[in-house]
């Protein structure tokens, strides 16, 4: 007996309610305080009701927990409309009572206050609406507008600090949003009776592009991401994108595929990449690395495995008749729905947008194979260390997916290609390297894998062409203990053996 | 031809349909009570219609007038709808509630 209640002695942690969040569970270690206000701040359109709304919809239809919304700033049909476009349309569950719409109403104009009054009038709603559906979960948004109908300040003070107990003992998980206010988290100071839970919104514009962030600002009783986390919404709702990543947990998988060249593949082991994994092509302008892409994306669909492919740079039509001139057909693939290219420059929209659009279009089409080319323009719309952590982020999930992901990236400095300002590398398995050197008044194409991760590769730096059958290797002519490129080892090679052999031994001057 | 605007037998502008929310006996409420039957007594006798609505009782029908402070006065008619937040102490304040004083001029 003693010895199951010591080892039942560990602490209990805070029990949780799972918001059914994309990403925000993960940050909550689970989700918010179970039977506890978390408060929600932010200033105006940054997110809270959706939030909020999302909460309780994803709580009523997953955990079979019902909840009631109280709205004190939309009416219940402008609430119902702007809902259903995010497809979080309340009405439905409304109806089977699984959630209790109210919309709570003080309008100034017709008030007149004459002597002491308290706010039992919003509990016995409150209580009614709970006990209508049997909530477990309630939302106020935004409740702080009760102060600019009422004008008895003290008394909406003490009475707040009263509903919020009132909540706790009513054992219902809440989340009360409120706008931000100057200096503090909320006008009217709600983070001084909300204290179990804080969670802050922000939606800010940084070089003319809006992004979302999200921050746990404080959780008693729980570890916490403290991190600010970029979120989106999108006609499916909203997902936060934790910095910390999905963790690395994924299964892998010891299968190849092909890289679409077969010199490719025999550097890499003779087998080529790794399912499942990432794979980095990087090199500075018109080394190729679109072509290495639709060579991966065609072999797969050779395969009869499905392709989705991201192009920040170039249309569709123009990717297809590109790579058409060296040899590569893509319609066909693209006619039978094996292959999809996704367009887009990626200033469009936020990176939010993109990431909703990536993550969405990969869980509908549950494609195999993946290419993002180029990845560096992604940078266009966000700070590296966004770009760093959405990648971070996406990989995981493709991972996740055990759904190979190729990326390109463009490099500036040809010489250290190492340096690319996102620093992406280490998310990668594999990494290849396009340069295009300039040399003895000619530009020579090489290639080379820089890593990649549990197979044995070649190490060697070789020389290829684009022809109009393909990408092409050349083999690695060694002369005087360095590796000939170009015209030289064209000249080598096209010299007779003997020749060769009495340059090699030539007495030196 | 015309269409006669929709009236209403109580549409007599002197006649006051009163609703006074409360929830339960408390001090406050039945302050309230006796202020506005006071009230009543001298300014609107025998043109006034009073329902008192406990809302512990009858808790749904906190919605339909908009009730979140307690006790609270709700004149439905004359239009337009008034609202008297308190136990109604204030009788200075309530007759200018009840557009039975006039609003006060800036002083």
């Amino acid at each position: 007996m003693a010895k199951t209640a010591t080892r039942a002695a560990p602490v209990q942690a805070v029990p949780k309610s799972p918001t059914g969040i994309q990403g925000l569970d993960e940050i909550t270690g689970g989700g918010l305080p179970r039977g506890r206000p978390t408060l929600v701040c932010g200033g105006p359109g940054c997110g809270k009701t959706i939030l909020a709304m999302e909460f309780l919809i994803n709580g009523a239809k997953e955990f079979d927990e019902p909840g009631v919304f109280l709205s004190f700033e939309e009416s219940l049909d402008d609430l119902a409309i702007n809902f259903a476009s995010l497809g979080l349309d309340p009405r439905p569950l409304a109806a089977r009572k699984k959630l209790a719409l109210d919309y709570v109403r003080v309008e100034p104009t017709e008030i007149q206050e004459t002597g002491g009054y308290d706010l039992d009038g919003l509990f016995i709603r409150l209580d009614h609406a709970i006990d209508s559906v049997g909530a477990k979960r309630v939302v106020l948004d935004t409740i702080e507008t009760l102060f600019s109908g009422l004008s008895d300040t003290r008394t909406l003070r003490s009475e707040l600090r009263r509903l919020f107990n009132w909540l706790r003992t009513k054992g219902v998980t809440a989340i009360v949003t409120g706008e931000r206010g100057d200096g503090r988290l909320t006008r009217h100071g709600l983070e001084e009776y909300i204290t179990d839970c804080v969670i802050l919104l922000d939606h800010r514009v940084v070089d003319q592009n809006a992004t979302r962030r999200l921050r746990v600002v404080k959780y008693r009783g729980s570890t916490h991401g403290a991190n600010e986390s970029p979120f989106f919404i999108d006609e499916s709702g909203l997902s936060v994108l934790p910095i910390a990543s999905l963790g690395l947990q994924h299964r892998v998988t010891p299968g190849r595929l092909s890289t679409g060249v077969s010199d490719l593949d025999d550097m890499l082991g003779s087998k080529g990449y790794f399912r499942g994994s990432s794979i980095l092509i990087s090199g500075s302008a018109g080394t190729g690395k679109t072509s290495l892409a639709g060579h991966f994306a065609g072999a797969a669909c050779g395969r009869r495995e499905s392709a989705l492919y991201f192009a920040f740079e170039e249309s569709a039509a123009q990717i297809v008749r590109n790579l058409r001139s060296i040899g590569l057909d893509l319609e066909p693939w693209l006619r039978k729905g094996l292959l999809q290219i996704h367009a887009a420059r990626p200033t469009t929209s936020g990176l939010e947008g993109h990431l909703s659009a990536m993550h969405r279009l990969i869980e509908e089409k549950k494609p195999r194979v993946v290419v993002v080319d180029p990845i560096s323009n992604l940078i266009s719309v966000g700070t590296s260390l966004e770009v760093k952590a959405m990648l971070a982020r996406l990989i995981d999930f493709m991972k996740v997916k055990e759904t190979t992901a190729l990326f390109t990236s463009l490099t500036i400095d040809d010489a250290h290609p190492e340096g690319t300002d996102i620093g992406i590398s280490s998310f990668m398995d594999t990494w290849v390297v396009l340069r295009n050197i300039e040399m003895n008044g000619e530009r020579t194409r090489t290639l080379d894998v820089v890593k990649s991760r549990g197979m044995a590769h070649s190490n060697q730096v070789r020389e290829f062409v684009l022809t109009s059958d393909g990408l092409k290797m050349f083999d690695v002519v060694r002369h005087d203990g360095r590796v000939l490129i170009g015209s030289e080892r064209a000249a080598h090679a096209s010299a007779p053996a003997a020749s060769r052999r009495s340059s090699k031994r030539a007495p030196r001057p | 031809m015309k269409a006669k605007p929709r009236r209403k037998k109580k549409t007599d502008p002197e006649f006051f349909d009163l609703r006074l929310y409360v929830a339960g006996q408390t001090a406050r409420s039945i302050a309230a009570l006796a202020n506005l039957q006071r009230i009543c007594d001298e300014h609107l006798e025998g043109r006034y219609h009073l329902e008192v609505i406990d809302l512990l009782e009858r808790p749904q029908l906190a919605q339909g007038d908009q009730i979140v402070a307690l006790p609270t006065l709700v004149r439905k008619l004359p239009e337009p709808i008034r609202k008297l937040v308190g136990d109604l102490s204030d009788t200075e304040r309530a007759l200018v509630g009840l557009d039975l004083r006039p609003r006060a001029t800036s002083r």
